[in-house]
């Protein structure tokens, strides 16, 4: 994985530095709380409901054992012991203090992390598939490219007071694992004639108006990506809405524009900076993806699992994955407990994990978009140790996208934008379905619970999606069908009135039971529903 | 403490600026004053004979100008670019690297912190309007 130069520390020590400086100049008065917020909102602190969060940047979600140990470390010190994983691969700390805020950086300096950007109208993290490197079905590692990216937006001269946010997506393969046409600009590298490029998607996105991104440029090589990205961002950073928030998101801007008319004026602006010399030279995405090269595996590690403990066997099928390298796998560990906080991780928790990445996947640990941690280069022959271990410290949960494997956001419990409360209903929808012989015969079914609108939870891209909204001072929750975050992207309709808290979770056994009825052989519950429509589960829900 | 802040050798030029409007009309006035949702692009015509570019910063969130101000430089434009409103001073060292050389903030500047604050990275990331040199440069000579 990528190590920092002395350029890079530099940088990120350097920021530690700026923002002891801003915290110091609003803890004695000299900025208001309003003249502030921008500067900490560019360094991922929000003041939420109880205490500040701290989002930590764990670029394109890789991180190695001893970043790991300093997130628990960190989580001791300065937090209740325990952090929680989010939806674009980061992690948030929720109860920090603003003073010290300025030494939690200086420490994850240490171990090269950093928050910059990590919130703000500002190029965001670069996230990218959590199997990158390993996947058997990839073109090629996508994470070089989304370094060249982290490095170019970081501190961006132009582009840090942008309309709204924005988020870019990388993959490497045609099977999306990142949700990659639901960001600002998805980008998917793939092969032309030998070399590798990107093809781009623009104007993605989840929160109050959900849209599907639209290829905008079927190829651009690694030695004009900057230039042309600066051209998409240009473009939205001058006539992206800024009258109103809610319309603000590149997503809008192309959707008004229509695609073909933002591809036309993009071109344009990169006609005129290509010649700028904005583009790192070929040398420095080669060192770059140096870092990325593949780890020494051993050629001839054994392929066969011994599937005598029956539980295992289960934990096998269900978490791991096929990884490019014969004798070795992809272990997906789920932080989806039956009753627990989709995505929070203990300290200790954390320390685990941290050591058997050490001892067991090339010390490499990644975190994926649906709040879970892969270790990604186990050899075949560890995997009945490894989850013995895993076993022991609860998480060894063999749930990896059924339907109580649930991405929530953190909802009214902790967020100040929240309408209704995300966790308790993702913690009774999963007990609902506790029996995992029950869960593994509904097969795949992606569930995906947001406690407001702006969809941090992914509700529009759930198989099945739950919006909590505010009606009349009581928590609503309103049921959605059919989305996916995947390479069969496709937007989440709403089935009718909502329901109430207990009410939710009955309305979501109803629609499984329908799809238990009327599936054919093979059939997930979003093909069924695809095949089917929305009529029959109507019926059974309001009829 | 100073209302105005200028990185230039030569002196603020203090004819008034006129709207662009008023420029594409009559057009023999040296400065002219650029607000966040005009297209700056249809001054490129005429940049040889402007002295003073005044761009406005209604609120710091507007980042507009950073673009016009880049656009302006790029089309070699070599005069007084001049930000003004609500300029904070933790934006200045990316509105400098845009290419603004003077500044006219609504509010005081400390010129202690703004200091600091220019002088505090000693690396950039990606090329801009200004004279720094990437890393990746340093890191490829």
């Amino acid at each position: 994985m990528y190590r920092y130069d002395q350029y890079d520390q530099n940088i990120v020590d350097t920021r530690v530095a700026e923002f002891r400086d801003q915290v110091e100049r609003r803890l004695s008065g000299a900025l208001t709380e309003d003249q502030f917020k921008p500067l900490r909102l560019m360094n991922g602190l929000y003041l939420q409901l109880h205490a500040y969060m701290l989002r930590v940047a764990i670029p394109y979600g890789t991180l190695d054992g001893r970043q790991m140990r300093m997130l628990a470390r960190i989580a001791r010190e300065y937090d209740r012991g325990y952090g929680h994983f989010t939806t674009r691969q980061n992690l948030q700390y929720n109860w920090i203090k603003l003073s010290e805020a300025p030494d939690i950086l200086a420490d994850l300096a240490t171990v090269e992390m950093h928050a910059i950007q990590t919130s703000g109208n500002c190029i965001r993290n670069i996230s990218s598939d959590q199997f990158a490197g390993a996947a058997a079905d990839e073109v090629t590692d996508p994470r070089p490219w989304a370094e060249l990216l982290r490095q170019w937006s970081t501190f961006h001269p132009e582009f840090s007071y942008l309309p709204r946010k924005f988020k870019f997506a990388v993959i490497a393969s045609d099977e999306d694992r990142a949700a990659m046409r639901l960001h600002d600009i998805g980008i998917q590298i793939v092969e032309r004639d030998g070399t590798f490029g990107a093809r781009i998607y623009a104007g993605g996105g989840m929160g109050r108006t959900p849209i599907i991104g639209k290829e905008i440029k079927d190829f651009v090589p690694v030695t004009n990506l900057l230039s042309y990205l600066e051209a998409c961002l240009r473009v939205y950073n001058r006539h992206g809405r800024r009258d109103n928030m809610y319309k603000a998101r590149i997503k809008i801007l192309v959707n008004d524009l229509g695609a073909e008319e933002y591809a036309r004026q993009v071109e344009e602006e990169f006609a005129a900076m290509e010649t700028l010399d904005i583009d790192p030279p070929l040398a420095e995405f080669e060192r770059i993806a140096g870092y990325f090269a593949p780890p020494a595996f051993d050629a001839n590690a054994p392929d066969e699992v011994d599937r005598s403990d029956p539980d295992f066997a289960v934990w096998v099928d269900q978490n791991v994955k096929a990884h490019k390298q014969s004798g070795y796998a992809l272990v997906t560990i789920s932080l989806k407990p039956v009753g627990g906080i989709p995505g929070d991780a203990s300290a200790d928790q954390m320390d685990v994990m941290a050591g058997l990445a050490e001892r067991y996947s090339f010390d490499e640990l990644r975190v994926t978009h649906a709040q879970n941690i892969v270790l990604p280069h186990v050899k075949k022959a560890d995997l009945y140790a490894l989850w013995q271990r895993l076993s022991k410290a609860g998480l060894a949960e063999a749930n990896l996208d059924l339907i109580s494997d649930i991405i929530a956001c953190p909802g009214l419990d902790y967020c100040s934008l929240a309408n209704a409360r995300s966790i308790p209903v993702a913690q009774k929808i999963a007990k609902r379905f506790s029996d995992a012989k029950r869960q593994r015969e509904l097969g795949e079914l992606k569930l995906k619970i947001s406690g407001c609108i702006n969809a941090c939870g992914h509700h529009h891209a759930g198989h099945i999606g739950i919006l909590g909204v505010d009606r009349k001072g009581t928590e609503n929750y309103q049921l959605l069908l059919g989305g996916s975050g995947a390479e069969d992207v496709s937007l989440a309709k709403i089935t009718g009135p909502g329901f109430d808290e207990a009410g939710i979770v009955d309305a979501v056994e109803k629609v499984t039971d329908v799809y238990l009825n009327a599936r054919t052989e093979g059939e997930r519950f979003v093909d069924t529903y695809r095949r089917v429509g929305m009529e029959p589960f109507k019926e059974a829900l309001y009829g | 403490m100073a209302d105005f802040l200028h990185f230039r050798d030569d002196a603020p030029h203090d004819e008034p600026a006129v709207t662009l409007d008023a420029f594409l009309g009559q057009s023999n006035a040296g400065a002219v004053r650029i607000e966040s949702g005009e297209d700056v692009r249809s001054l490129l015509p005429h940049l040889s004979r402007i002295r003073l570019i005044e761009i406005s910063f209604p609120t710091f969130r507007d980042g507009r100008g950073y673009s016009t101000a880049r656009i302006l430089r790029e089309a070699g434009y070599g005069g007084e670019l001049r930000a003004e409103g609500d300029v904070l001073v933790d934006q200045i060292p990316f509105m400098r690297r845009c290419g603004f050389d003077s500044f006219a903030p609504a509010a005081e500047v400390d010129e202690a912190v703004l200091g600091r604050a220019l002088d505090r990275y000693d690396h950039v990331y990606q090329p801009a309007a200004d004279a720094r040199t990437p890393v990746w440069k340093l890191r490829h000579g």
